[in-house]
């Protein structure tokens, strides 16, 4: 079987760790996702999605255990190395959009390039025109992030998680805040990025009816996976 | 958004045009910050520039004198007195002054130079007389001194060996003006009848009323100093360099040499102590412009915290956030001071056009430096610079999970 795109061994998260208020919110956590797979991870507030999102998307570090992406470990290299491989390698879609309100949809899109390589050129832009034409908001290009509606924000911020054309997609309730219709459109959006892409998708819900529709559903209770298997 | 603009000039145009009444009010305030020191600094400098050259026009910078005469009692053999009188100190000449002269003709620090005769005498006219200070001079090097056609009220400065140029108030008082015959006399008996060829104004009655000009070989021939000088007038290129100058002249030729800083030390120490007052006025005035840039920089970091954590997930490095904020740091403290420059140069202009004497001439002269403005508009943009370094190395060091969290 073909490596997986990102394994966690035995992952470990404490707060305050060493002190009376050391608190452990996940507790030896194992998982893999493979390449194409669009997963759905669940479990109820406070069960520690936010702090596995974050840890597989090297935002945060494990107590203990090991992190790998495409076969090479992450856990333990210097915040230079960890920034490097989460600015290629993971895109992130977080539950309130996050758009920089300062920059116009289509400079959210270019973003993470323009980050990356640190000029603009006309092949960025035309790649930031192509995925905003492909969550339908060709149109709004000029618009400034703020003036969207909050559908439009998480379409723009489902293009920009692509901007980078990463292995790995990590999506922290993207569909939270939007009606049944937006959400659908926005799941849609990452659900065919995965099948086009070939873009690892993990995507955090509260809603049954999107997990259904996962290939795998990832349930998590107080830190420990009590459910690894499929959706439907 | 311009392909040859870096990420980090993006970010940080955009995060200033975003928070715009924070940037204009920051730029205002850096402006007049700026402007306060300019004009601060002009006017201190013109009034000082002023001050000295008011004073220092009728002077030289250094007076160089013969050593003063010292007793040299007889030992050895011969017993030693028990008391040593002090000797008179007689009228004497410089020793090889045309030698001294040359030497300090060509001394880099050193404007120009001129031998003089002058000690004191009577200016007679009938039954009136008065005493003077007796300057003989070589009008080229000496008028490159004291400019004294600058001072001129009547008449010229011509200097012939029949010639004498005097002091208005000295020609008042003698009732002489140009063309008249003034009998001058020295304690020895000498004297000479000269014509009044010019009346000048030094700029002080009491100088006005005692000095009087002649041809060098005149007051050596009225001084009784045959082909020597009893003094050397010196004028330096940097007036506050003087004392130094004048040490170095002491120790390379053995003569007394005075200059201005010690022969007017409650004026120097007057001027140092407005030196000392401008310096501390920019001071605070750039540490307010520091602590406005840095306080509005803080409250952005604050503001932005979230877009921090967002271009962190994204790949942004901590030096990349490090830089967007310096950077946004120094184009406040640049386009503060570049507005700041154009403020204090229009104050400048304005105080010329409204700060007139009854004459018409300018109260005093300001100048419109171009020095200063490159001096203030530098430490501005690096005051921003260094103002901004703080909340920019608070932004880069932020933790993404909490920054995002806001």
């Amino acid at each position: 079987m073909a490596e997986p795109v990102l394994r966690l061994a035995a992952i470990r998260k404490s707060y305050n760790p060493g002190t009376p208020t050391e608190v452990e919110v996940l507790h030896g956590v194992d998982l893999e996702l493979h390449a194409r797979e669009f997963c759905a991870l669940m479990g109820p507030s406070g069960s520690g999605k936010s702090t596995l999102l974050n840890i597989m998307g090297l935002l945060d570090h494990p107590t203990s255990g090991r992190l790998f992406l495409n076969a090479a470990e992450a856990t333990g290299l210097d915040d230079r190395a960890l920034t490097r491989l989460r600015g290629r390698g993971i895109g992130f879609v977080f539950q309130y959009h996050h758009l920089i309100p300062a920059f116009s949809a289509h400079e959210n899109v270019l973003m993470p390039m323009l980050v990356d390589r640190g000029r603009p050129d006309a092949r960025m832009r035309a790649r930031a025109d192509e995925l905003l034409s492909s969550v339908g908001l060709a149109r709004w290009r000029d618009n400034p992030a703020n003036k969207l509606s909050g559908g439009q924000q998480q379409r723009v911020a489902v293009a920009r998680a692509l901007a980078m054309d990463p292995p790995l997609l990590l999506a922290d309730e993207p569909t939270g805040n939007l009606d049944t219709k937006s959400a659908q459109g926005v799941f849609d959006l990452l659900r065919e990025a995965s099948r086009s892409r070939g873009t690892t998708v993990l995507f955090v819900t509260h809603n049954h009816a999107l997990a259904a529709q996962c290939d795998r559903v990832i349930e998590l209770v107080d830190g420990r996976i009590i459910k690894n298997g499929t959706g439907r | 958004m311009r392909d040859w603009l870096p990420f980090e000039w993006i970010a940080a145009s955009r995060f200033l045009r975003e928070g715009r009444l924070q940037t204009v009010s920051i730029i205002v305030g850096v402006s007049i910050g700026v402007a306060v020191i300019i004009f601060m600094s002009a006017a201190l400098a013109g009034q000082q520039a002023n001050i000295v050259r008011r004073v220092l026009s009728s002077q030289p910078h250094i007076v160089l004198l013969p050593p003063p005469e010292a007793a040299r009692p007889l030992r050895g053999d011969v017993a030693e007195a028990a008391i040593v009188q002090k000797p008179l100190q007689r009228m004497r000449s410089i020793d090889q002054w045309q030698k001294i002269v040359e030497e300090l003709r060509m001394l880099g620090p050193v404007a120009a130079v001129a031998p003089l005769a002058s000690g004191p005498a009577f200016a007679v006219r009938g039954e009136a007389s008065r005493s003077v200070n007796l300057q003989g001079i070589e009008p080229p090097s000496y008028f490159r001194i004291v400019p004294l056609a600058e001072k001129i009220v009547a008449g010229t400065t011509r200097l012939g060996a029949q010639d004498v140029v005097i002091g208005t108030d000295l020609g008042t008082d003698l009732g002489v003006t140009v063309g008249d015959k003034l009998n001058l006399r020295v304690a020895s008996g000498r004297g000479a009848t000269l014509t009044v060829s010019g009346v000048v104004d030094l700029g002080s009655k009491f100088v006005n009323q005692r000095t009087a000009f002649v041809a060098l070989p005149t007051a050596q021939a009225l001084l009784g100093l045959p082909g020597g000088v009893s003094a050397i007038d010196v004028t330096v290129r940097d007036i506050y360099a003087a004392e130094d100058v004048a040490q170095a002249i002491r120790a390379g030729t053995g003569v007394e040499a005075d200059s201005w800083i010690k022969t007017n030390a409650q004026l120097f120490l007057a001027i140092n102590a407005q030196m000392v007052a401008n310096t501390a006025i920019r001071f605070f005035v750039g540490l307010a412009v520091a602590f406005g840039i840095a306080a509005v920089l803080i409250v952005s970091v604050v503001q932005k915290s979230k877009e921090i954590g967002i271009l962190r997930a994204m790949g942004a490095s901590r030096g990349q956030i490090l830089r967007v904020f310096l950077l946004q740091g120094a184009a406040l403290g640049l386009a503060g001071s570049l507005t700041g420059c154009a403020l204090g140069a229009a104050a400048i202009l304005l105080w010329q056009r409204l700060m007139l004497n009854p004459d018409g001439t300018p109260l005093f002269p300001l100048e419109l430096d171009p020095r200063l403005f490159a001096a203030a508009t530098l430490l501005a943009t690096l005051t921003g610079l260094v103002a901004a370094f703080v909340p920019a190395l608070r932004g880069s060091r932020m933790d993404p999970v909490v920054a995002i969290r806001g």
